[in-house]
């Protein structure tokens, strides 16, 4: 090998690991160049929508699974955090722990009835789950606030540090980000993501190699779950205020459409599909008004034309044109 | 190694298999053979756990795994092959591979998330193992392309290296030349040949009479549901029963 060959080699060996770092430094670098807080505002909300896709597009994109209630989750961290630090007055850091085994219990319950069901079922139970969710926050008032929401939620600190600026804000929540996204990326090396990729391929295959398809859904749907969780508490405490119209179930749709924006099955794609669906309105004004329309219509149009999501259907695309390629220049 | 015993089989009251007994001996390539609709497949299907039988019992190296979920039945080292191929189209053929060994890739969800060094040595063994089994299969100079862009006949190689690569005991192959031209059923029978004398146990469902006539050290003959006879080829292919009930049929077409 020459060097240069040597060179590439390794850059393709560890593109995982390059490409962590190459992100972690541009957000390092990032509030530095952009100081404008509203800018950085929406990519602190990138970032909270980015965890909510990240565990998301590891149920639906990886184990094949559907779910249209994920704001429940959201809602049930940023409400748990609401509640347990003002009402309870318990530490924020402690609270976001307990709040997320709490909706871990909570998603096991879950889980093990509803996971018996697929497709348009499992659909129609995850919805209603948010419903339900949705409904409970509106209607209790005593303990949530009701319509009118939750306010004076604490701001999270780390001794002297008070994270209650965007620009602190932006290093908290990238951190939270970063540090999800590695494990999502190492979960999808292992023989638990291979087996999570056979269950979505096909069930009867995937337990014909070992896998425990039951307990596998489960389990990612737990993990989705907490990580929707702590996104909802970092919500929480960095608006310090909630209402239930943020953990409807638009919201829930809205977070489909990151993960098949993005790509099902591509932990990057999360990232850009989070960014992207966040960014849209910013950029073009009518979104405002017609939000619905266009997201409906951007999922429809993806899943008609590229059925794996825009990133990982372009470099399906691509990848398949290549082998075919290199299929008939061996043929020939 | 793989003892049946009166295993039936109702489907509402239709039986599609009653009181099957045999058994597949140890290193051996066992055929199971039969006309259309004799119930070879769903003998398969109970076999594996992917339903469950009515009655009767199943033993694998002494252990009942009649009534065991299908990932216990693999884990204890039945490993199978699809009629109908089941790889999965979007993962690299490489990839196809590796889920063939998911079962030694590690169970816990926390320990892969944090990829620990042991878990990141073992995956790199398990790469090489799996380049291996790809190497043995002629299909080297294809492991990172998509699977869905493979020939047919590349598909059922990569299903068979899929169902071999974890050492199992025990491999049950589902017509695994069903669709193939004469050249690559002879590749795939050159490749089951090499996999016996490699000391794997076997057992062929298969219509091929050729190539199960050719390789099988034991034939046992189902009809309607049950177990009509067993035998060398040879003994197989002489008996009344069986030339009645279905290779009289193709003597007399033939």
């Amino acid at each position: 090998m020459t060097s240069k060959q040597k060179f590439l080699y390794f850059i393709y060996l560890h593109r995982t690991g390059l490409s962590v770092t190459g992100l972690s430094l541009a957000l390092l670098l990032f509030p530095l160049i952009e100081d404008n807080p509203y800018t950085l505002g929406l990519t602190n909300l990138i970032a909270i929508n980015a965890l909510v896709v990240l565990g998301l597009n590891l149920f639906i994109g990886y184990a094949g699974q559907i779910s249209l209630g994920h704001a429940a989750f959201f809602g049930m961290g940023a409400y748990g955090s609401a509640i347990a630090t003002v009402t309870l007055g318990m530490p924020p850091w402690l609270a976001m722990v307990i709040v997320a085994i709490l909706v871990a219990l909570v998603a096991l319950l879950i889980a093990v009835p509803i996971l018996r069901l697929s497709g348009h079922y499992l659909a129609m139970a995850t919805l209603g789950l948010n419903f339900v969710m949705y409904t409970v926050l509106l209607q209790w008032d005593e303990v949530t606030g009701g319509p009118s929401g939750f306010s004076g939620i604490p701001y999270l600190s780390i001794g002297d540090v008070q994270f209650d600026d965007e620009f602190r804000l932006h290093y908290l929540l990238w951190s939270f980000v970063m540090v999800s996204l590695m494990l999502c990326l190492n979960l999808v090396r292992s023989g638990v993501g291979r087996g999570l990729s056979a269950v979505a391929g096909d069930e009867v295959a995937a337990q014909a190699l070992g896998v425990n398809t039951r307990n596998a859904k489960i389990k990612v749907f737990i993990l989705s779950a907490v990580l929707a969780s702590l996104a909802g508490s970092l919500f929480a405490h960095c608006y310090s205020f909630v209402s239930p119209d943020s953990f409807g179930i638009f919201t829930s749709t809205d977070m489909v459409i990151m993960v098949v924006v993005g790509g099902m099955g591509s932990i990057w794609g999360s990232l850009f599909g989070a960014a992207l669906i966040t960014l849209l309105p910013e950029w073009v004004d009518m979104f405002e008004t017609y939000k619905d329309f266009v997201h409906g219509g951007i999922l429809v149009l993806v899943l008609m034309f590229l059925p794996q999501g825009l990133v990982t259907g372009l470099i399906d695309t691509i990848k398949i044109k290549l082998a075919l390629r290199r299929r008939k220049n061996v043929a020939s | 190694m793989l003892r049946l015993e009166n295993v039936s089989k109702n489907f509402g009251g239709l039986p599609a298999l009653s009181e099957v007994t045999f058994t597949v001996p140890k290193g051996q390539l066992t055929a199971l053979i039969g006309p259309n609709g004799a119930g070879k497949s769903t003998l398969i299907n109970c076999m594996t756990g992917v339903i469950e039988p009515s009655s009767g019992q199943i033993f694998f190296q002494q252990q009942q795994i009649a009534s065991l979920p299908a990932y216990k039945i693999s884990r204890l080292g039945i490993s199978r092959t699809f009629q109908n191929l089941k790889i999965f189209p979007r993962l690299t053929v490489l990839e196809n591979i590796l889920t063939g060994l998911t079962s030694e890739g590690g169970d816990s969800m926390l320990m892969a998330m944090l990829r620990l060094p042991y878990l990141r040595h073992r995956e790199r063994s398990l790469k090489l193992r799996a380049l291996e089994a790809l190497d043995r299969f002629g299909l080297a100079d294809k492991a990172n392309w998509p699977a869905e862009v493979l020939a047919y006949g590349d598909k059922k190689r990569v299903e068979l290296a899929r169902a071999t690569v974890g050492k199992p005991q025990l491999i049950l192959l589902d017509e695994p030349v069903a669709g193939l031209n004469a050249e690559e059923t002879a590749t795939v029978a050159e490749q089951l040949r090499l996999l016996r004398s490699a000391g794997h146990t076997m057992l062929l469902v298969e219509h091929d009479m050729d190539l199960v006539m050719e390789i099988a050290d034991q034939v046992v003959v189902l009809d309607s549901g049950k177990c009509i006879a067993t035998g060398t080829p040879d003994e197989v292919r002489c008996n009344p029963l069986v030339l009645e009930a279905y290779l009289g049929r193709m003597g007399a077409t033939a």
